[in-house]
Protein backbone atom coordinates (compact mmCIF):
# COMPACT_ATOMS: atom_id res chain seq x y z
CA UNK A 1 0.00 0.00 0.00
CA UNK A 2 2.37 3.13 -1.28
CA UNK A 3 0.75 5.70 -1.32
CA UNK A 4 2.56 6.93 -4.17
CA UNK A 5 1.89 4.57 -6.15
CA UNK A 6 -1.53 5.03 -5.19
CA UNK A 7 -1.32 8.96 -5.69
CA UNK A 8 0.67 8.39 -9.33
CA UNK A 9 -2.37 6.25 -10.48
CA UNK A 10 -5.29 8.50 -9.34
CA UNK A 11 -3.92 10.71 -10.88
CA UNK A 12 -3.34 8.90 -14.43
CA UNK A 13 -7.13 7.54 -14.10
CA UNK A 14 -8.49 10.98 -13.52
CA UNK A 15 -6.84 12.49 -16.84
CA UNK A 16 -7.30 9.38 -18.76
CA UNK A 17 -11.20 10.17 -18.05
CA UNK A 18 -10.90 14.05 -18.46
CA UNK A 19 -9.32 12.92 -22.08
CA UNK A 20 -12.14 10.31 -22.51
CA UNK A 21 -14.38 12.66 -22.18
CA UNK A 22 -13.52 15.63 -24.00
CA UNK A 23 -12.10 13.92 -27.24
CA UNK A 24 -13.76 14.74 -30.37
CA UNK A 25 -12.36 11.42 -32.07
CA UNK A 26 -14.90 8.35 -30.92
CA UNK A 27 -12.14 5.88 -31.04
CA UNK A 28 -9.51 8.04 -29.35
CA UNK A 29 -12.32 8.01 -26.61
CA UNK A 30 -13.01 4.00 -26.72
CA UNK A 31 -8.91 4.01 -26.37
CA UNK A 32 -8.92 6.34 -23.66
CA UNK A 33 -12.04 4.42 -21.86
CA UNK A 34 -10.19 0.65 -22.05
CA UNK A 35 -7.28 2.62 -20.68
CA UNK A 36 -8.98 3.70 -17.53
CA UNK A 37 -10.46 0.32 -17.37
CA UNK A 38 -6.79 -0.90 -16.58
CA UNK A 39 -5.88 1.66 -14.90
CA UNK A 40 -8.37 0.88 -13.07
CA UNK A 41 -7.40 -2.82 -12.66
CA UNK A 42 -3.94 -1.91 -11.02
CA UNK A 43 -5.21 0.23 -8.67
CA UNK A 44 -7.99 -2.38 -7.32
CA UNK A 45 -5.06 -5.41 -7.33
CA UNK A 46 -2.68 -2.41 -5.62
CA UNK A 47 -5.61 -1.78 -3.02
CA UNK A 48 -5.62 -5.47 -1.81
CA UNK A 49 -9.08 -6.46 -4.11
CA UNK A 50 -7.26 -9.44 -6.62
CA UNK A 51 -10.85 -10.71 -7.93
CA UNK A 52 -12.51 -7.33 -8.44
CA UNK A 53 -9.02 -6.58 -10.50
CA UNK A 54 -9.40 -9.44 -12.48
CA UNK A 55 -13.45 -9.11 -13.43
CA UNK A 56 -12.22 -5.34 -14.24
CA UNK A 57 -8.77 -6.38 -16.84
CA UNK A 58 -10.61 -8.89 -18.51
CA UNK A 59 -14.03 -7.52 -19.09
CA UNK A 60 -13.15 -3.47 -18.99
CA UNK A 61 -9.94 -3.60 -20.88
CA UNK A 62 -10.34 -6.46 -22.49
CA UNK A 63 -13.82 -7.44 -24.31
CA UNK A 64 -15.65 -3.84 -23.51
CA UNK A 65 -13.34 -1.75 -25.97
CA UNK A 66 -13.55 -4.51 -28.65
CA UNK A 67 -17.63 -4.32 -28.41
CA UNK A 68 -17.08 -0.65 -28.54
CA UNK A 69 -15.59 -0.46 -31.44
CA UNK A 70 -17.60 -2.96 -33.46
CA UNK A 71 -20.40 -0.41 -32.18
CA UNK A 72 -18.48 2.34 -33.60
CA UNK A 73 -18.16 0.66 -37.12
CA UNK A 74 -22.03 0.63 -37.25
CA UNK A 75 -22.44 4.28 -36.42
CA UNK A 76 -22.98 6.81 -39.02
CA UNK A 77 -21.51 10.26 -37.66
CA UNK A 78 -23.02 13.45 -39.80
CA UNK A 79 -21.19 16.15 -37.56
CA UNK A 80 -20.23 19.62 -38.65
CA UNK A 81 -17.39 20.17 -36.49
CA UNK B 1 -19.16 -8.89 -41.51
CA UNK B 2 -15.27 -8.60 -40.80
CA UNK B 3 -12.59 -9.63 -43.75
CA UNK B 4 -9.34 -10.92 -43.07
CA UNK B 5 -6.82 -8.73 -41.06
CA UNK B 6 -3.93 -8.37 -44.15
CA UNK B 7 -1.01 -8.76 -41.34
CA UNK B 8 1.27 -12.14 -40.93
CA UNK B 9 2.58 -11.27 -37.84
CA UNK B 10 -1.00 -10.33 -36.54
CA UNK B 11 -2.09 -13.50 -37.55
CA UNK B 12 0.28 -15.66 -36.11
CA UNK B 13 0.52 -13.89 -33.18
CA UNK B 14 -2.95 -14.32 -32.40
CA UNK B 15 -3.38 -17.99 -32.98
CA UNK B 16 -0.63 -18.41 -31.24
CA UNK B 17 -2.18 -16.49 -28.41
CA UNK B 18 -5.30 -17.69 -27.92
CA UNK B 19 -4.80 -21.31 -26.76
CA UNK B 20 -3.11 -19.80 -24.16
CA UNK B 21 -5.55 -17.47 -23.23
CA UNK B 22 -8.41 -20.32 -23.12
CA UNK B 23 -6.50 -22.75 -21.32
CA UNK B 24 -5.78 -19.85 -18.37
CA UNK B 25 -9.41 -19.24 -18.61
CA UNK B 26 -10.54 -22.63 -17.99
CA UNK B 27 -7.34 -22.70 -15.29
CA UNK B 28 -9.55 -19.32 -13.98
CA UNK B 29 -12.92 -20.95 -13.60
CA UNK B 30 -11.78 -24.53 -12.15
CA UNK B 31 -9.65 -22.27 -9.15
CA UNK B 32 -12.52 -20.34 -8.52
CA UNK B 33 -13.40 -21.44 -5.39
CA UNK B 34 -9.97 -20.76 -3.52
CA UNK B 35 -8.62 -17.96 -5.89
CA UNK B 36 -9.03 -14.86 -7.57
CA UNK B 37 -11.63 -15.48 -9.99
CA UNK B 38 -14.69 -17.93 -11.62
CA UNK B 39 -17.04 -18.74 -13.67
CA UNK B 40 -17.50 -14.97 -14.94
CA UNK B 41 -14.11 -13.63 -15.64
CA UNK B 42 -13.08 -17.43 -17.38
CA UNK B 43 -16.00 -16.68 -19.36
CA UNK B 44 -14.80 -13.56 -20.21
CA UNK B 45 -11.95 -14.41 -21.19
CA UNK B 46 -13.06 -17.66 -23.60
CA UNK B 47 -14.94 -15.05 -24.98
CA UNK B 48 -12.07 -12.53 -25.65
CA UNK B 49 -10.25 -15.16 -27.39
CA UNK B 50 -12.83 -16.10 -29.81
CA UNK B 51 -13.56 -12.53 -30.69
CA UNK B 52 -10.01 -12.54 -31.01
CA UNK B 53 -10.08 -14.89 -33.73
CA UNK B 54 -12.38 -13.28 -35.34
CA UNK B 55 -11.33 -9.67 -35.13
CA UNK B 56 -8.17 -11.21 -36.93
CA UNK B 57 -8.70 -13.80 -39.19
CA UNK B 58 -12.05 -12.23 -40.27
CA UNK B 59 -15.79 -13.65 -39.96
CA UNK B 60 -15.35 -16.47 -42.41
CA UNK B 61 -12.68 -17.97 -40.79
CA UNK B 62 -13.88 -17.59 -37.30
CA UNK B 63 -17.39 -18.60 -37.73
CA UNK B 64 -15.87 -21.63 -39.31
CA UNK B 65 -13.75 -22.37 -35.93
CA UNK B 66 -16.49 -21.13 -33.92
CA UNK B 67 -19.99 -21.29 -35.28
CA UNK B 68 -22.49 -18.25 -34.41
CA UNK B 69 -24.61 -21.16 -33.58
CA UNK B 70 -22.71 -23.16 -31.28
CA UNK B 71 -22.42 -19.72 -29.52
CA UNK B 72 -26.09 -19.39 -28.74
CA UNK B 73 -26.36 -23.15 -27.54
CA UNK B 74 -23.47 -22.42 -24.83
CA UNK B 75 -24.86 -19.38 -23.46
CA UNK B 76 -28.67 -21.66 -23.13
CA UNK B 77 -27.16 -24.61 -22.24
CA UNK B 78 -25.10 -22.74 -19.54
CA UNK B 79 -28.36 -20.83 -18.01
CA UNK B 80 -30.12 -24.28 -18.16
CA UNK B 81 -27.66 -26.22 -16.47
CA UNK B 82 -27.22 -23.09 -13.95
CA UNK B 83 -31.17 -23.58 -13.11
CA UNK B 84 -31.08 -27.36 -13.10
CA UNK B 85 -28.62 -27.46 -10.48
CA UNK B 86 -30.03 -24.94 -8.58
CA UNK B 87 -33.67 -26.32 -8.59
CA UNK B 88 -32.54 -29.82 -7.62
CA UNK B 89 -32.06 -29.07 -4.04
CA UNK B 90 -35.39 -27.12 -4.42
CA UNK B 91 -37.01 -30.82 -5.02
CA UNK B 92 -35.25 -32.63 -2.08
CA UNK B 93 -36.42 -30.17 0.54
CA UNK B 94 -33.36 -27.37 0.57
CA UNK B 95 -32.95 -24.32 -0.26
CA UNK B 96 -32.35 -22.81 -4.23
CA UNK B 97 -28.42 -23.85 -4.79
CA UNK B 98 -28.04 -25.36 -1.41
CA UNK B 99 -24.95 -27.72 -2.76
CA UNK B 100 -25.17 -29.69 0.33
CA UNK B 101 -28.71 -31.10 -1.07
CA UNK B 102 -27.58 -32.17 -4.27
CA UNK B 103 -28.20 -35.62 -4.80
CA UNK B 104 -24.80 -37.19 -5.53
CA UNK B 105 -24.50 -40.71 -4.52
CA UNK B 106 -21.29 -41.58 -2.09
CA UNK B 107 -19.97 -37.78 -1.73
CA UNK B 108 -20.02 -36.04 1.67
CA UNK B 109 -21.69 -32.93 2.74
CA UNK B 110 -18.10 -31.14 2.17
CA UNK B 111 -17.28 -32.79 -1.10
CA UNK B 112 -21.23 -32.29 -2.43
CA UNK B 113 -20.56 -28.69 -1.79
CA UNK B 114 -17.72 -29.07 -3.88
CA UNK B 115 -18.74 -30.49 -6.57
CA UNK B 116 -21.71 -27.93 -6.52
CA UNK B 117 -19.82 -24.85 -6.65
CA UNK B 118 -17.69 -26.42 -9.24
CA UNK B 119 -20.32 -27.10 -11.76
CA UNK B 120 -22.48 -24.02 -11.47
CA UNK B 121 -18.87 -22.21 -12.05
CA UNK B 122 -19.12 -23.98 -14.88
CA UNK B 123 -22.50 -23.60 -16.42
CA UNK B 124 -21.87 -19.77 -15.37
CA UNK B 125 -18.56 -19.91 -17.41
CA UNK B 126 -19.88 -21.35 -20.71
CA UNK B 127 -23.31 -19.48 -20.42
CA UNK B 128 -20.46 -16.02 -20.66
CA UNK B 129 -18.81 -17.13 -22.99
CA UNK B 130 -21.88 -18.01 -25.18
CA UNK B 131 -23.74 -14.70 -24.49
CA UNK B 132 -20.83 -12.22 -25.11
CA UNK B 133 -20.17 -13.59 -28.50
CA UNK B 134 -23.76 -13.33 -29.41
CA UNK B 135 -23.26 -9.80 -28.09
CA UNK B 136 -20.37 -9.85 -30.75
CA UNK B 137 -22.06 -11.34 -33.40
CA UNK B 138 -25.07 -9.20 -33.35
CA UNK B 139 -22.74 -5.95 -33.64
CA UNK B 140 -20.89 -7.51 -36.89
CA UNK B 141 -23.27 -9.04 -38.47
CA UNK B 142 -23.79 -8.16 -42.32
CA UNK B 143 -26.88 -6.11 -43.18
CA UNK B 144 -28.84 -3.68 -41.22
CA UNK B 145 -26.12 -1.34 -40.33
CA UNK B 146 -25.75 2.41 -41.02
CA UNK B 147 -21.96 2.04 -42.29
CA UNK B 148 -21.48 -0.60 -44.37
CA UNK B 149 -18.30 0.41 -45.75
CA UNK B 150 -16.24 0.39 -42.57
CA UNK B 151 -14.15 -2.86 -41.89
CA UNK B 152 -16.73 -5.05 -44.09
Amino acid sequence: MLWQLDFWLMSLLIIAAVVALKVKDLLVSVGMLTGYSFLMALLFSELGAPDVALTEAALGAGLTGVLLVAALHRLERRSQD
Amino acid sequence: MISRYDSLMARVTSTFIAPAIQVYAFYVIAHGHYSPGGGFQGGVMLAASTVLLRFVLGSEEGYRRFPPRRAALFGALGVLCFALIGTVPLLRGGAFLDYGMLPIVGAGEALRRYIGILLVEVSIGFAVWGSLVVIFDALTAPGNGADEGGRS
